[in-house]
C-alpha cells in the first residue's frame, strides 16, 4: 500500500490503536536505530507491555502522580481572559501547578518506574527548555540514580535558570557544541551516550518521538492530562469542550491531552508549532504547519523539515522547548487523516499571550505554552460565549523571565 | 555477478582477506573524493565504503561528524556522491563501491529514484546505519531488482534471534559493529569479537567484516585472523582532518595508512 492510501484507509476510531506492534502510526513511527541500540529497545518495549496493565504497576504510577507530582492539576476558568476576547469561554489545564513546574514530569515518573524494574543504575535524558531535564533531574534524586542531562549549548545559556535547578538536584548537565546546538544535538548526543552504555543506562525521552516504544509510553503517562481534562469538562462544564489546543514541539503534552478525546468527534483539536519569525520566513519550527516533507531522524518516520538533499533544517523559535525540526510520529498522521489542525504562533503573537495572560489571569504561562494560548487568542472570538475551549497550560514561565527581560532590554 | 561477491570469491580462492576502507565523500571538499578512492584501491582496498554525509550523525563519532561538517560546508549532496562514483567507474570497473549513510537523504530523494541511479553508476551495495531489517521492507525489493547488496549490522547486543533475521536479509557482507559505541570510541578486543562471530557462521555463509576500534596493522592483522574483512574509517578520516590545509598531501597518507594495514593483514 502507498502511504496515501494506508491514510485515506484510516478512521478516526483506528487511532485508538495505534501504533501497530512494529510501532507504526500509518506511514510514520517506526524503529530507525543502528543495530546496537535494537536490543535495548526490544527489552524495553517487553518490559512496558507486561507492566502496561499490570495493576501494581498502575497504582504506583497513580500513586506517585497524587502524592508526589500533586494531581489531579486542576481545570481553570479564565473569566477575564475570555470575556476580554469576546467570545468562547477558556479554560487552562494546570500542567503549570505539577511539582517541577510542567507535564513532563508525568512522563519522567512513569519511565524511572521502567528504569526502577529494569534495574539500571544510570539515566540519561536531553532538554531542550530545560523542563524534561529538570523532571528527570527531579525523579533521578529520588531514586538515588545517577543523572546525566544532554542539552544543547545554545540552550544551556537561554535557560540558565534550569541547569542551575538540574545541578542542584544532583545532575550533570553537559553542553552540546556539535550541529546547531539545540535540542535535536541534544537528542543525537543523548543516543550516542546510550549507545556506548546501554547496558546500565536507560534513556528518558521527554516526548512522543523517538524510535518504538518511547512514542507509545510518552503518550500513555501524558494521556492521564486528558483524562483528567476530560473528567473535569463534564463535572466543570457539563459537557465536553468544543475545542482543545495544546502546543506541538515534540508533541507530548498535546498528545496527553488530546489522546483521551480522540473519538469525540465533535471536539476540534489544535497543535501549535512554533512559527518563529512567520511560517513564510522560513524560519520556524513547525514542520506540520509548514507541510514539510516526509523523513526520519532520531529512530522516527515523522514530517521533518529538511533540505532538497536531506539535510535536517536549522530551526528557529523563541522557546527552547519547541525548538525541533521534527514532531512526534502520532501527530503526523493524526494531520494527514485530518483528527487534528496543526497551525502556528509567531514569536511576535506569543510574547503577546504570554503578557496578556500574566496581567489578566495573574498566571505566568511558559513560552511553550503561550503558544497554544496566542492560537486561543485567535479562536475565542470566532467562538461564541456558550461555546468552551480547553488550552494546556503546559508548563509555568518562571524560566523564561530572563529571555523576556532581555526583550524588554533589562538586564539583572 | 555483484561485484561484491566476485571480490569476496576471489579473496577465498586467494586464501586473503578483505580491507574495506571508509571515507566520508566531499571531505575535505568533493573535488578529491575519486582521487582518494583510486589511492586506496592502490593502496590495497578490496571494497570501500563511502559515507554520504549527513547533518546528525548519530552513530559517529566526533571524528566522522566532523568529516561531514566538513563535506556539507562544501555542498556535497548524495546526487554529487553518484557523479563521484560515476567518474571513478571510468578507470575503475572491479572495485566494489559501498554506499553508507543514514536514511534521511535517500528518503528525501526518494527509494526508487536513488536505486536507479545507483545502479546507474556503478554502486553495488548500500548500508542503511539506522534502517535495521525490519524497516527496509519498501527499500529491499528495489535494491534487489537492480543488483545491490543490502548491507546490514550485527552488535555485540544483538540477539541470536535477531541475528538470524539480519542474516535471512542481508547480502554481499554482514558488518560486524566489534563494540558498543559510535564510530572511531575505542580499540577492540579480538577475542571478544571472535566469540561473537562464531555463531554467525552457523547462520550464513555471507562473509563477515568487521568495523569499528581498528587503528593500525596490529589490530586490523588481528581481526584478520577471525574475519573475513577489515572495515576502516576513523583512522582514515583522522588523517584527512589533520591535513585539511594541505589538501595534496592527505591521498599519500591514505595509502601509507591502507598500506600497512594491508603488509600486516597479509604477513
Amino acid at each position: 500500500m502507498t502511504v496515501s492510501e494506508t491514510v485515506s484507509k484510516t478512521k478516526f476510531s483506528d487511532l485508538t490503536r495505534m501504533p501497530d506492534a512494529r510501532g507504526h502510526f500509518g506511514p510514520y513511527g517506526g524503529r530507525f536505530v543502528s543495530e546496537t541500540l535494537s536490543f535495548a529497545l526490544e527489552e524495553l518495549e517487553k518490559t512496558y507491555l507486561s507492566l502496561r496493565d499490570d495493576p501494581d504497576f498502575q497504582a504506583e504510577f497513580d500513586y506517585d502522580l497524587a502524592h508526589y507530582v500533586g494531581r489531579p492539576s486542576p481545570l481553570y476558568h479564565a473569566k477575564r481572559w475570555s470575556a476580554s476576547l469576546g467570545g468562547a469561554q477558556i479554560w487552562l489545564k494546570r500542567e503549570d501547578l505539577n511539582h517541577t513546574g510542567a507535564h513532563k514530569v508525568n512522563n519522567t515518573i512513569g519511565q524511572a518506574l521502567l528504569a526502577k524494574k529494569t534495574g539500571k543504575p544510570r539515566i540519561i535524558a536531553e532538554t531542550g527548555a530545560g523542563q524534561h531535564g529538570v523532571a528527570s533531574a527531579t525523579v533521578a534524586a529520588r531514586l538515588g540514580l545517577e543523572c546525566d542531562v544532554y542539552m544543547g549549548a545554545e540552550d544551556v545559556q537561554r535557560q540558565k535558570l534550569n541547569v542551575y535547578r538540574m545541578r542542584l538536584l544532583g545532575a550533570r548537565v553537559i553542553p552540546v557544541e556539535s550541529g546547531t546546538r539545540t535540542l535535536k544535538d541534544a537528542m543525537n548526543e543523548a543516543l550516542r551516550d546510550w549507545v556506548t552504555n546501554v547496558d546500565n543506562t536507560f534513556y528518558i525521552i521527554g516526548t512522543v518521538a523517538g524510535p518504538h516504544p518511547y512514542p507509545l509510553l510518552v503518550r500513555d503517562f501524558n494521556a492521564v492530562v486528558g483524562r483528567e481534562a476530560r473528567r473535569q469538562s463534564l463535572e466543570q462544564i457539563g459537557r465536553l469542550p468544543d475545542a482543545l489546543i495544546a502546543c506541538v514541539g515534540g508533541g507530548s503534552n498535546a498528545l496527553g491531552l488530546f489522546y483521551p478525546f480522540v473519538e469525540d468527534d465533535d471536539v476540534a483539536m489544535y497543535g501549535v508549532e512554533a512559527g518563529g519569525d512567520g511560517v513564510e520566513t522560513g524560519r520556524h519550527a513547525a514542520p506540520l504547519a509548514s507541510n514539510a516533507p516526509r523523513g526520519v531522524l532520531h529512530g522516527n518516520r515523522t514530517y521533518l523539515m529538511s533540505d532538497e538533499a536531506g539535510q535536517v533544517s536549522d530551526t528557529h523559535s523563541i522557546s527552547a522547548g519547541l525548538d525541533y525540526p521534527g514532531v512526534g510520529p502520532e501527530h503526523a498522521l493524526w494531520k494527514d487523516v485530518g483528527r487534528v489542525s496543526y497551525v502556528a504562533a509567531n514569536d511576535k503573537e506569543v510574547l503577546e499571550a504570554f503578557r496578556e495572560l500574566t496581567h489578566m489571569e495573574g498566571i505566568m504561562p511558559a513560552l511553550e505554552s503561550a503558544h497554544a494560548l496566542a492560537h486561543a487568542k485567535v479562536l475565542a472570538p470566532t467562538m461564541r460565549p456558550d461555546q468552551h475551549i480547553v488550552v494546556n497550560l503546559s508548563g509555568r514561565g518562571d524560566k523564561d523571565i530572563m529571555t523576556v527581560a532581555k526583550i524588554d532590554g533589562i538586564e539583572f | 555477478m555483484n561485484r561484491i561477491d566476485q571480490r569476496f570469491s576471489e579473496l577465498k580462492q586467494q586464501g586473503r582477506k578483505a580491507l574495506i576502507p571508509y571515507i566520508t565523500a566531499g571531505d575535505p571538499a568533493p573535488q578529491y573524493t575519486v582521487g582518494f578512492m583510486h589511492a586506496l584501491v592502490e593502496a590495497g582496498a578490496d571494497v570501500i565504503e563511502l559515507g554520504v554525509p549527513f547533518s546528525d550523525p548519530m552513530a559517529d563519532g566526533p571524528v566522522i561528524q566532523k568529516a561531514c561538517e566538513r563535506a556539507l560546508k562544501q555542498g556535497t549532496r548524495l546526487i554529487d556522491l553518484m557523479q563521484m562514483v560515476k567518474e571513478f567507474r571510468q578507470t575503475d570497473t572491479t572495485t566494489p563501491v559501498v554506499l553508507m549513510g543514514y536514511l534521511n537523504p535517500i528518503e528525501r530523494i526518494g527509494y526508487e529514484n536513488f536505486a536507479d541511479q545507483a545502479a546507474s553508476v556503478g554502486v553495488d551495495g548500500v548500508l542503511i546505519v539506522d534502517m535495521p531489517p525490519e524497516e527496509a521492507d519498501e527499500i529491499g525489493p528495489l535494491l534487489k531488482s537492480r543488483d545491490l547488496a543490502a548491507i546490514f549490522l550485527v552488535a555485540p547486543t544483538t540477539s541470536y534471534q535477531r541475528a538470524a533475521t539480519i542474516c535471512a536479509h542481508g547480502e554481499g557482507y554482514l558488518y560486524y559493529v566489534s563494540l558498543k559505541g559510535v564510530t572511531g570510541a575505542a580499540t577492540l578486543n579480538a577475542d571478544d569479537v571472535a566469540e561473537h562471530l562464531a555463531p554467525l557462521r552457523g547462520l550464513t555463509d555471507l562473509p563477515l567484516c568487521v568495523g569499528f576500534g581498528i587503528r593500525d596493522g596490529v589490530t586490523a592483522a588481528e581481526v584478520a585472523k577471525v574475519a573475513d574483512g577489515v572495515i576502516v574509517g576513523s583512522a582514515l578520516v583522522n588523517r584527512i582532518a589533520e591535513s585539511v590545509d594541505a589538501p595534496e598531501t592527505i591521498a599519500g597518507q591514505l595509502k601509507s595508512v591502507l598500506a600497512e594495514m594491508r603488509t600486516a593483514m597479509d604477513a
